[in-house]
């Protein structure tokens, strides 16, 4: 027969094993990444070709757009379904509507105060667990989406392609959603669901700090 | 139990992937041309064309998220009516600048993100109002190099995306992955309206 202790020593035995394996997993699957070949380039990237590319990596360029996205996903995940999906739809659709207003020319007051606005906003949301009507959680993130649209959705280069630039950029920020929704699957676990309310909290803290940029 | 499913399918998932990275890439030095002749010329042009692809990726979505009798109208009528504006397109001169691929993103992702019910009828005038304007600015594009026989290779590659993306489509039972497709729906959506707003400005 064994003792209280036998067991506590086998179940430390059995989770260090698991953490072991999950810990060689993650390192291997760090080495496969690094040994990812790249392509040589002969020429220096350019024209119309490149605008997909600035696209793409544009709404990861900034940590305001990027803190957006991934609550957008996060609060979406810990409303569940449908917000889970319709928050993700609304805010692609209405970023494409800021950036339009952009590009014809209507101005937005105060877009950087609206971004930071959102960041706090979001954020609060999810530390919170607030459940709003869904019309409300679309409302509100339809609105925030003018902003970052409006500022981000307008910046190509000149000479690359505009419509490729466009689907970078939405794709990006389609893939960003998808991190946050990802990352809010753990509010399934018991400990995720305070792991995402200290996220959300972050998330706020760092639009206050976006706040003060608006401002100074 | 079955988060540890979830993780381990993930990390199947990951590796896979990881895998598939490490394929050694060519590199580009030069612009891609196939050399193959009109009729690959014509594949070449649709399939590199993201004005005329993403339609057609978003009309075929949208016929499998309908079900397997608009699926099958889309897989015969739009690689007709494609051919028949792309006739036109080859004798005519020029074509009003309209905004077409904007336009074209626009109607179709918002089609597939509202997952609208539409009749057959009217989503046969959708097929042939699409195929027929994106052909005959295919017959313009076409009309010094690959010509007719440049739409016969489209028409060709059209039949196979439609006949594969709209059969994937209607396979799908699971909810999340009709979910996945609408939000497909409202990027390209997206798109269009951007591609919109760039016209607007390049002409403002």
């Amino acid at each position: 027969m064994r003792n209280d202790k036998d067991l506590r020593n086998q179940g430390f035995k059995d989770f260090s094993e698991t953490i072991g394996t999950r810990l060689s997993k993650i390192v291997l699957t760090i080495m496969l990444s690094l040994a990812w070949t790249q392509a040589a380039w002969a020429h220096v990237e350019g024209g119309q070709a490149a605008g997909f590319l600035t696209g793409l990596q544009h709404p990861w360029s900034g940590l305001d757009h990027v803190l957006a996205m991934i609550a957008v996903g996060l609060w979406g995940a810990q409303l569940g379904s449908p917000a889970l999906w319709m928050l993700p739809i609304a805010f692609p659709m209405m970023m494409a509507v800021g950036a339009m207003m952009g590009l014809v020319g209507i101005p937005v007051p105060g877009v950087e105060i609206g971004i930071a606005l959102s960041a706090i906003v979001l954020g609060a949301m999810i530390l919170a667990e607030a459940r709003p009507k869904l019309a409300i959680a679309i409302a509100v993130v339809g609105i925030f989406a003018i902003f970052h649209g409006h500022a981000h959705g307008t910046e190509l280069p000149e000479g690359q392609s505009g419509l490729l630039y466009s689907m970078g950029f939405v794709i990006a920020t389609g893939c960003l959603h998808g991190v946050g929704i990802a990352l809010g699957l753990v509010h399934r676990l018991p400990a995720g669901k305070m792991a995402l309310r200290l996220a959300g909290s972050f998330i706020a803290v760092m639009g206050v700090v976006f706040l003060w940029g608006a401002f100074v | 139990m079955k988060i540890n499913n979830y993780l381990n399918s993930l990390y199947k998932s990951l590796i896979a992937i990881f895998g598939l990275l490490l394929w050694p890439s060519q590199a580009d030095a030069h612009l891609v041309t196939t050399g193959l002749g009109p009729v690959y010329d014509g594949i070449g042009h649709l399939v590199l064309t993201p004005e005329d692809l993403v339609p057609v990726l978003a009309l075929s979505l949208f016929a499998g998220m309908r079900g397997a009798e608009p699926g099958r109208r889309a897989l015969f009528i739009l690689p007709l009516a494609w051919f028949v504006g792309g006739l036109l397109g080859l004798v005519i001169e020029g074509l009003p600048d309209i905004p077409v691929a904007a336009v074209s993103f626009f109607i179709l992702g918002a089609l597939v993100a509202a997952d609208l019910k539409l009749s057959n009828k009217v989503f046969t005038v959708v097929v042939i109002v699409v195929g027929g304007i994106h052909g005959a600015l295919n017959g313009v594009a076409l009309k010094e190099s690959a010509g007719v026989l440049g739409l016969v290779g489209i028409m060709v590659t059209l039949f196979v995306l439609v006949a594969l993306v709209s059969a994937f489509t209607v396979s799908l039972k699971k909810a999340w992955a009709k979910i996945i497709v609408r939000v497909a729906g409202s990027w390209v959506a997206a798109m269009g309206m951007l591609m919109a707003g760039w016209l607007f400005r390049s002409q403002g």
